[in-house]
C-alpha cells in the first residue's frame, strides 16, 4: 500500500470523536503498530535504578522484542536484544542478577554485558569472522530521564526530551516528591494479563470518567476519596501533552483541601519522617506545596503509566493479549513513606487487586464488544464544547472528559499514517 | 517430625478445618469464611515465588485482617465486578502433612489445585499452602495462610475469587 492509501485507511478508522472498534483486534492493524510505534518512537523499558551496579542485567521487552537491559563496565545503559547472534537461542533466561557475560546455552558462545562477543566455542572453526559483526543487537538510541531509561529502534528522530515535550513537568513533579530527588524500583513486578488489546490500557489510564462506576465498590468499602476526585463536580483537569501522552492533574481538589499528603489518602501525623525530610530538602514552605500536590497521574505514551504511587509497564503480547507490570514506586531514602506505597500498591494493583481486576474485566469484555462485525465504531466526544487552553497551551478538559483518548488517537493516527 | 511422632487425631482435625476452609471459599460464602480468622491473621499470596519478603517486595496479596475485610466486603458490595457472574469453583486440598505442632498453634502444609469457571474461560490453578491455626476457645482459627501458585513467576489473570 502507498503512502497516500495507509493514510485515508487510518483517516477513514479515526475519527476526532470516535475510533474503529477493528483498530483493536485487527492482526494486521497490530503488525503496523509493531513497526511504526513500538519499534519506532520511544519505548520506556525500565528504571536506572533495576541496575544499580556494574554488569547487573534485567530482563524487559520492546514490543514482541526480547531485551536485556544491562550496565556495563563502563557504568553505561545498554539494550541488547537477548537472542543469541549464531542461531537465535534465547541468551539469557535469568529474570535479573549480574553476570560480567552471557553464554548461549546451545552452542556456548559468550556475549558481554555490553553485548560483545567474547568466545565461540571450538574457536578453529571461524576463519575470517569478524566478532564484531555477531555482536548481539542493540537498541540503537538509550536515553533516560530522571532515571526513567526509553530505548528506540529508530536510527533517526526526536530526541527523547523532544519525545517527552510537556510530560517531562510529569516526571519531574514526580521525583519533587521525593526527599533525596530521585525514586527507585526495587519491589519486584505484579505482572498481570488480560485478554484485551494495549491501547484499552493506554485510553483507561487516563479516563476519568469511570473511576466512580468501575472503583464503585472500593468507595463502598474503604474510606478512599477518590470519588471527589473523578467525580461530576471534580476541579481535576484532563490534559493532553501531545505526542500521546496525557494526564489527569489532581492538583487543583489537592488544592482545595490544602493538606499536605491529603493526595495519598494519609496526613502528616502518620509520615513523619518523610515530611521532617521533605522541610530539610524544600524548605518548609516549598516542601508543604509539594506535599499538597502529590505525584502525577500520567499515561507516557506508548507503555508507561506513572499512577501516583505505582509504575505501570503496558507489554503488547499480540493484538488481543497484554501484560501490565506493576511495581510501588520508591523514593530513594525515606523508608516509612515507601512501606505505604508497597501496602497501597499491593491492595490496589495486580491479578487481586482491589482495584486493577475489575479494569481488567473491563478491558476484557470491551476487548470482546469491540469484535462485532457490525462496523463497531467507539464514541470519544464526551466534553469536546468544553475543551481550551491552560496557560502553557495544552489541551485541558474536565476530568471526566474524553480528551485524554482523543489525543493518544491524535498522535496514533500521525505514526500510523507516517513511515512505510 | 517424624512419622513415628504424628498425631492422627489432632491430623483428621485439622484435615476437617482444611476442607471446611476450602468448601466456604469454592461456594463464596464469604462471611463465613471470615470467620475462620484469628483477629492477627495475615493472608499471603506471593508474586514470583514464595522466597520473597512480602515486607520488601510486590505479593498478589498481602492482607492483614482488616484489609481481609476490605476484600470480603468488596465481595458482597454487589460492584466487584471481577467477580460478577459469580465465579464457580471447586478445589481439592490434598497432601496435607502436619509441619509443626506447637501445641496452642499447629502449622499444617497442603496442595491445592483449583478448577476454576469465570465469565468466559475455566482456568486451572495449582498452589503450596500452608496454615498456621491457632485454637480460640476450642477451634482453630487462621493466623496465617501462604498460597505459593505454582506459576506464580508467569503473568496472572484475574484472581477474582477466594483462593
Amino acid at each position: 500500500m502507498n503512502k497516500q492509501g495507509a493514510a485515508s485507511k487510518y483517516a477513514d478508522l479515526i475519527h476526532s470523536d470516535g475510533v474503529a472498534g477493528s483498530l483493536y483486534n485487527d492482526p494486521d492493524v497490530f503488525q503496523e503498530e509493531l513497526k511504526k510505534i513500538w519499534y519506532t518512537t520511544w519505548v520506556y523499558v525500565g528504571h536506572e535504578s533495576e541496575v544499580p551496579n556494574t554488569h547487573d542485567f534485567v530482563m524487559k521487552s520492546i514490543g514482541l522484542e526480547p531485551i536485556i537491559m544491562t550496565r556495563g563496565k563502563d557504568g553505561e545503559i545498554n539494550l541488547l536484544v537477548n537472542t543469541c547472534t549464531h542461531r537465535g537461542n534465547k541468551l539469557c533466561t535469568k529474570p535479573k542478577g549480574n553476570a560480567r557475560s552471557f553464554t548461549c546455552p546451545y552452542h556456548s558462545w559468550t556475549f558481554a554485558s555490553d553485548g560483545r562477543l567474547l568466545g565461540q566455542a571450538y574457536p578453529d572453526g571461524f576463519k575470517n569472522v569478524d566478532k564484531a559483526d555477531l555482536a548481539l543487537g542493540r537498541v540503537p538510541r538509550v536515553a533516560s530521564y530522571g532515571g526513567f531509561v526509553f530505548g528506540s529502534f529508530a536510527e533517526e528522530g526526536p530526541s527523547l526530551e523532544e519525545h517527552l515535550g510537556g510530560a517531562k513537568e510529569t516526571i519531574d513533579r514526580l521525583l519533587a516528591n521525593s526527599p533525596s530527588g530521585e525514586i527507585e524500583v526495587t519491589t519486584g513486578y505484579l505482572k498481570h494479563k488480560v485478554k484485551g488489546n494495549w491501547k484499552l490500557l493506554v485510553e483507561n489510564e487516563t479516563d476519568g470518567y469511570h473511576p466512580g462506576f468501575v472503583h464503585a465498590s472500593v468507595f463502598m468499602v474503604s474510606d478512599s476519596r477518590i470519588n471527589e476526585l473523578y467525580g461530576d463536580k471534580s476541579t481535576s483537569l484532563s490534559r493532553d501533552y501531545g505526542n500521546g501522552h496525557t494526564e489527569i492533574d489532581l492538583r487543583p481538589e489537592f488544592r482545595k483541601r490544602g493538606e499536605e499528603l491529603s493526595w495519598f489518602n494519609t496526613n502528616k501525623e502518620r509520615l513523619p519522617e518523610y515530611v521532617e525530610q521533605m522541610k530539610a530538602a524544600y524548605g518548609d514552605e516549598k516542601a508543604r506545596q509539594i506535599m499538597i500536590d502529590g505525584t502525577p497521574h500520567v499515561m507516557i505514551f506508548p507503555n508507561l503509566f506513572i499512577a501516583e504511587i505505582q509504575l505501570f509497564v503496558i507489554e503488547p503480547i499480540s493484538v488481543s493479549e497484554t501484560v501490565q507490570h506493576v511495581t510501588a514506586i520508591q523514593f530513594k531514602g525515606s523508608p516509612d513513606i515507601n512501606r505505604r506505597l508497597r501496602q497501597q500498591t499491593m491492595g490496589s494493583v495486580g491479578p487481586a487487586g482491589f482495584l486493577l481486576a475489575d479494569d481488567s474485566v473491563m478491558y476484557e469484555r470491551t476487548h470482546q464488544g469491540l469484535k462485532t462485525r457490525t462496523g463497531y465504531r467507539t464514541y470519544t466526544g464526551r466534553g469536546n464544547h468544553r475543551e481550551r487552553l491552560d496557560e502553557d497551551g495544552y489541551l485541558v478538559g474536565d476530568s471526566t472528559d474524553d480528551l485524554p483518548s482523543r489525543g493518544i488517537w491524535k498522535h496514533y493516527k500521525s505514526l500510523m499514517e507516517a513511515g512505510k | 517430625m517424624s512419622l513415628a511422632e504424628i498425631n492422627y487425631s489432632l491430623l483428621r482435625e485439622v484435615e476437617q478445618f482444611l476442607y471446611l476452609e476450602a468448601r466456604l471459599a469454592d461456594e463464596n460464602r464469604y462471611r463465613d469464611w471470615e470467620a475462620l480468622w484469628a483477629d492477627d491473621g495475615i493472608y499471603w499470596v506471593p508474586a514470583n515465588s514464595g522466597d520473597i519478603d512480602p515486607e520488601l517486595e510486590m505479593s498478589i496479596i498481602y492482607d492483614n485482617r482488616s484489609r481481609i475485610s476490605v476484600r470480603v466486603n468488596q465481595f458482597l458490595s454487589g460492584k466487584r465486578f471481577a467477580a460478577q457472574p459469580e465465579i464457580q469453583v471447586r478445589r481439592v486440598v490434598s497432601n496435607v502433612e502436619l509441619l509443626q505442632d506447637a501445641g496452642e498453634e499447629v502449622r499444617v502444609g497442603s496442595n491445592a489445585i483449583y478448577f476454576v469457571s469465570g465469565e468466559t474461560d475455566d482456568e486451572m490453578w495449582g498452589s503450596r499452602n500452608e496454615f498456621t491455626l491457632r485454637r480460640v476457645d476450642g477451634e482453630f482459627r487462621i493466623v496465617r495462610k501462604n498460597v505459593v501458585l505454582v506459576n506464580a513467576a508467569k503473568a496472572l489473570p484475574n484472581l477474582a475469587f477466594l483462593i
